[in-house]
């Protein structure tokens, strides 16, 4: 590209990032009600998708409503850059937006994510999109949209905690890990989507802004920067978050979020990071984890030049 | 039109300002604009655009409106913007249905603070679905040279002092009984020459 082409180049057989202009008026509109009114679903006209619903429907119309050409994006899917659903997604956009793309945190100003969120601080500006397969954090406890906007409209959460108590009696703590309900500015109970409890504090007083889409179920919501997010929890059995006796196997964290690796069929296993960027830029630095010479668990290890280099390949 | 019906009056092509030159591109930087002034709320955003719009909108607030409205969303003008090319802009660049009843409109584009009516003449939404809300565009003078004002809430850290100039004495005795209705209430943004400030309905505003 020389200097002259100041604009994107993109695969012109589509509008710039896919959608119609009417789509992203109507998605635009919804999203600044919903950065206005925090945790709460705004419904959205949601479209179809040139993927299966559950594979990021939502976000990636949240994505295409926001990127411009001077966007700078990062997709991750469990804290992978490198996995199916964010190569998939971050080509996608490649092509229908030509922006530039990422798998450091800090360089992106978009970040599309599948069930993390990155564990590097996002900054001020930065723009996080969650990928969201339910957006009622109540579904499972009443079916009836009819209801559920019901129990929103009149902050009628005792139902939540019901649920939560019974984790209580049953197993002596809140067994739930993951999808785990927030209060958002002290109004709205909200799905924080599949995130592991760990990342939950995250979302409190973040100071990017946190878009959620979700394709199928046609919904919309945000938490905009500097904003109260509590994880439901009792007085006597506050919120906790995960812990691990072992430090990453690569890089030797032991603040990050740990995904178990089975290595082979002896019982060979390894605890790493999730964020494989964060993995990645620790072991550059020359973080050592205790596995990181064994060449089983090296196998797994990758700089982050690998999964660009795999996706210009593929090309 | 020779017969003189209002009803054929054709919009004066003539004097029509043009919109954007780029729809796509420039949509989408006012909108990022918008969207981090409702999230970052009381923070000056300065909003680039080459538009010259009629008088007497601003070309911030004629960039909100080429961004956010289309035939989805009645909009109401105060009798400020209904005077001169703003509506036939709106009609010919947006196809927004432009309509005289406040609590009908999605939008409203306030040229006049001054003479503005009271915010619970608009839509504020409704318990199930509180984004069935107005928002209200509203053209200041100044965005740092008002009375200074102590703004708390989402999208500020602790809180922040915003200036905005021009609005009229009960505005913000208005804002107070508009932020009790959280989470229902309309949401504001402020627009002056080639800026905005947002003012989404959880901010809490104190003199």
């Amino acid at each position: 590209m020389n200097a002259v082409a100041k604009k994107a180049s993109w695969d012109e057989a589509y509008n710039f990032a896919y959608l119609d202009e009417q789509t992203k008026r109507m998605i635009r509109r919804a999203l600044l009600k919903a950065v206005a009114i925090p945790g709460y679903q705004v419904p959205f006209g949601g479209r179809e998708m040139p993927l299966a619903y559950g594979w990021g429907t939502g976000g990636m119309q949240v994505t295409a409503s926001v990127i411009g050409p001077s966007d700078t994006l990062k997709v991750i899917d469990q804290g992978a850059d490198d996995t199916t659903n964010a190569v998939s997604i971050r080509r996608f956009f490649k092509r229908v937006a030509g922006v530039a793309t990422t798998e450091a945190t800090e360089e992106a100003s978009v970040i599309q994510t599948r069930h993390r969120i990155p564990e590097k601080p996002l900054k001020e500006g930065q723009v996080l999109v969650y990928q969201v397969p339910q957006p009622e954090p109540l579904r499972k406890l009443e079916p009836r949209e009819t209801e559920t906007r019901k129990m929103h409209g009149y902050a009628e959460y005792g139902l939540m905690h019901v649920r939560l108590y019974e984790d209580i009696s049953r197993f002596g703590h809140i067994a739930t890990t993951y999808s785990y309900p927030v209060m958002v500015n002290g109004r709205y109970v909200m799905s924080p989507s599949p995130i592991p409890k760990f990342d939950n504090p995250k979302m409190e007083n973040n100071k990017a802004i946190q878009l959620f889409g979700a394709g199928r179920e046609k919904r919309i919501y945000a938490i905009p920067p500097y904003t109260r997010v509590k994880s439901l929890d009792f007085d006597d059995h506050p919120f906790e978050v995960q812990r691990w006796p072992q430090a990453c196997a690569l890089c030797g964290a032991r603040n990050s979020y740990l995904d178990e690796v089975v290595l082979d069929d002896k019982g060979g296993r390894m605890f790493v990071c999730s964020d494989t960027h964060f993995c990645a830029d620790r072991q550059e630095k020359g973080h050592r984890g205790p596995m990181a010479a064994d060449p089983a668990a090296r196998a797994f290890a990758r700089s982050s030049e690998t999964s660009e280099q795999k996706e210009d390949d593929g090309r | 039109m020779s017969d003189g019906n209002p009803m054929l009056t054709a919009p004066d092509m003539e004097g029509l300002k043009p919109g954007f030159s780029e729809p796509v591109f420039e949509a989408q930087v006012a909108f990022r604009t918008v969207l981090n002034a409702m999230s970052y709320a009381g923070r000056v955003h300065a909003l680039e655009t080459k538009l010259d719009p009629p008088a007497p909108l601003d070309p911030a607030m004629a960039a909100l409106a080429l961004t956010l409205f289309d035939f989805d969303t009645p909009v109401w003008l105060d009798a400020a913007a209904a005077d001169g090319g703003t509506p036939d802009f709106l009609r010919f660049h947006c196809g927004a249905p432009l309509v005289a009843a406040l609590g009908e409109a999605r939008f409203a584009v306030v040229a006049d603070p001054s003479k503005m009516p009271p915010f619970d003449r608009f839509a504020i939404g409704e318990d199930r679905y509180p984004d069935r809300s107005a928002t209200l565009l509203i053209q200041v003078p100044s965005l740092t040279g008002g009375p200074a004002m102590a703004w708390r809430g989402p999208g500020i850290d602790g809180a922040t002092t915003v200036a905005i100039a021009g609005l009229p004495a009960d505005f913000w005795a208005q804002w107070a009984d508009n932020h009790a209705l959280y989470p229902l209430g309309v949401d504001v943004v402020f627009a002056a020459g080639r800026a905005l400030v947002g003012l989404p309905r959880g901010i809490q505003v104190e003199g």
